[in-house]
């Protein structure tokens, strides 16, 4: 693997990921991350979407007319999606029920169109398909680290096995309700960013404006 | 003392030994003496007195809160055991008696003591667990330990059950701090009041062990529950949570009086029982000009018009008949008006702004109280609403202020 394919691949895992950096796919990160299984489930459905549409689209990008070019990527995401879905329904019954209608809005997830639109428009199948992958992974890092935290400290358990007993089973683990709601999410990828942002701090915004000190620092050192 | 300061200070400052804690020796300096520098910008411009004196009044104007908690965390844990005839167990029992003080209701001395051992675990944690977060934020921020934090922590362990687990506070107040102040840069930058993010932190994580109707009276050596459920013809549910089911009725049924509530004779959290507490402390706080009186009145007004429209509807909700002169003196809601709607910071800043902000959050926490069968109290997060909506009702009124006068001038 050549340094620039290798960049494309890992590059989303960090340094550019689409949730933390981009801040995109927030919504399915809310919405499915109570448990592991099913944020697992959605990882893995959404990183094949991505790489495969990814990929698909490259294939044809000389052949799509520029002024419907929108509306030929949705159709392709959709029809992957609705694969995904179907498959979904047919082997794992009971996760498809549980993830209900965000399977469905996967061809609404920012990523996907947006990979779509920023590179497999301009770029060979092969690297498309990498950075489809690579997106998808680094959607999967975030997902399933505030999955596992979501998990662990709001049902004490992983995967639906029990890790920390807890207390109204006899156990010493008093569950956090707030993780099982939905703004635990917020909370736990807003640290994600500000834990990613002060080790990489190239990652830091500028600042819109500055604050005037409400101290003077003259007055103050006299 | 001012000798000593001076010669460490030189240690303290940029190249000395101990730069890097200058936060601390700023928070001992400025704690004992007056700051030679005074705050430039809101929320005083005209005054000679540093943020942190401001700071101070708030906890001046919070004593009779603070003493009538005690007094009433005793007396409410002393009503039950003398109902169940016991002693109870455990080391706030054992100094009692060691000192000979006996679990008489009647006793005032007792009683307040009782009360105070329940406060004081809650305070301390509070204070050492929000105090290494601030240090430790101070010192990387490199801005200094403001006394605001005094106050979010007094009012912080007020808003508590007595009963409260102390790793549950520490776990609340870590998250007020962090993540309703530092994370936006300290004091003067949040949009939430940290006193209130403490709280719906755990009110969301923990519901079991902060609403409900047994968590309300302390008593030692028992988790309440256990206890309370094998109570026969006791419930220690407050007034407020009586009323959410069946409406007045319900609330005088169980005798309690409107001066007990306005007093404060009831179960509740620390230090929100007393009406008349809060507005002795109210009345300090407007006569310093440290809490806007506009917010209050417009918190007041909020919740007596709101409480007045209900009254005129007909419906099988025995809230909506709840008259205005009881939801002021049932639950938090005369704590949150005059403590917590009125934080400087997270409140709106133009005059006609805070009556904006005041009314809107007397109109949710009615809103709340009546139509919300899940909250029974709804002063939190009413305040939490309006600490949000606060920069928008601030710039619609500056930007009608500009259109007025561009007018004038047309």
């Amino acid at each position: 693997m050549t340094p620039s394919t290798r960049k494309i691949l890992f590059a989303p895992l960090v340094d550019n990921n689409p949730i933390i950096l981009q801040v995109l796919g927030i919504c399915s990160a809310l919405a499915v991350t109570t448990k592991l299984s099913t944020a697992l489930t959605m990882c893995i459905a959404l990183t094949l979407v991505v790489a495969c549409s990814s990929t698909l689209i490259s294939l044809i990008r000389h052949y799509i007319p520029t002024n419907i070019r929108i509306i030929v990527q949705m159709t392709i995401i959709a029809s992957l999606v609705i694969v995904v879905d179907q498959f979904l329904r047919a082997f794992a019954y009971e996760i498809s029920r549980e993830l209900s209608v965000f399977v469905g809005l996967i061809i609404t997830n920012c990523i996907v169109m947006g990979r779509a639109e920023a590179f497999a428009m301009k770029n060979p199948p092969w690297p498309s398909f990498l950075d489809g992958l690579g997106n998808g992974l680094g959607f999967s890092v975030i997902l399933l680290m505030v999955g596992t935290m979501r998990e662990l400290f709001g049902s004490g358990s992983l995967f639906g096995f029990s890790i920390l007993p807890l207390a109204r089973d006899g156990g010493w683990y008093e569950a956090n309700g707030l993780m099982l709601l939905p703004p635990s999410a917020f909370f736990l990828i807003g640290m994600i960013i500000w834990g990613v942002r002060s080790w990489k701090t190239g990652q830091v915004e500028q600042p819109e404006f500055r604050i005037q000190p409400a101290h003077n620092p003259t007055e103050a050192t006299r | 003392m001012r000798r000593l300061l001076d010669n460490m200070k030189p240690h303290f400052n940029q190249g000395g030994r101990f730069e890097k804690y200058h936060a601390l020796y700023e928070m001992v300096d400025t704690f004992l003496y007056t700051p030679s520098d005074s705050t430039r910008s809101a929320p005083h411009v005209r005054d000679a007195i540093d943020l942190k004196r401001l700071m101070s009044y708030v906890v001046v104007a919070l004593i009779p809160c603070i003493i009538w908690s005690w007094y009433n965390t005793g007396y409410q844990a002393n009503l039950v055991l003398q109902e169940l005839g016991q002693v109870n167990h455990g080391w706030r029992s054992n100094l009692l008696q060691a000192f000979n003080l006996g679990f008489d209701p009647g006793d005032i001395l007792a009683c307040t003591l009782h009360g105070l051992l329940f406060f004081l675990p809650i305070y301390l944690t509070t204070l050492v667990v929000g105090g290494c977060w601030e240090v430790l934020f101070a010192i990387i921020r490199k801005h200094e330990v403001n006394e605001g934090f005094l106050v979010t922590s007094m009012l912080f362990a007020l808003t508590l059950p007595p009963n409260m687990p102390l790793w549950m506070v520490a776990l609340g107040i870590s998250f007020g701090v962090v993540i309703g102040k530092e994370i936006f840069g300290g004091t003067g930058k949040n949009f939430l009041n940290p006193a209130l993010v403490g709280r719906a932190f755990l009110f969301f994580a923990y519901p079991a062990e902060i609403s409900g109707d047994l968590v309300w009276v302390a008593i030692d050596g028992y988790t309440s529950s256990t206890l309370l459920m094998g109570l026969d013809g006791y419930s220690g549910a407050t007034p407020l949570g009586l009323s959410a089911l069946g409406g007045l009725e319900a609330v005088t049924a169980a005798d309690y009086s409107w001066w007990q509530a306005f007093i404060g004779l009831m179960p509740g959290s620390l230090g929100e029982t007393s009406t008349l507490a809060c507005l002795l402390g109210a009345a300090f706080l407007i006569y310093t000009k440290v809490a806007s009186w506009r917010i209050i009145f417009g918190v007041f007004l909020g919740m007596a018009i709101t409480s007045a429209l209900f009254n005129l509807l007909e419906s099988d909700n025995p809230m909506m008949a709840m008259p205005w002169h009881w939801h002021l003196v049932l639950g938090g809601f005369a704590f949150g008006m005059v403590f917590m709607a009125t934080d400087p910071v997270s409140a709106a800043m133009t005059n006609a702004g805070r009556w904006v902000f005041g009314i809107l959050i007397g109109f949710m926490t009615v809103l709340i109280r009546v139509m919300n069968p899940a909250f029974p109290e709804g002063i939190m997060l009413a305040i939490l609403f309006a600490n949000i909506f606060a920069p928008l009702i601030d710039y619609v009124v500056i930007q009608l202020n500009i259109r007025r006068r561009m007018r004038r001038y047309d």
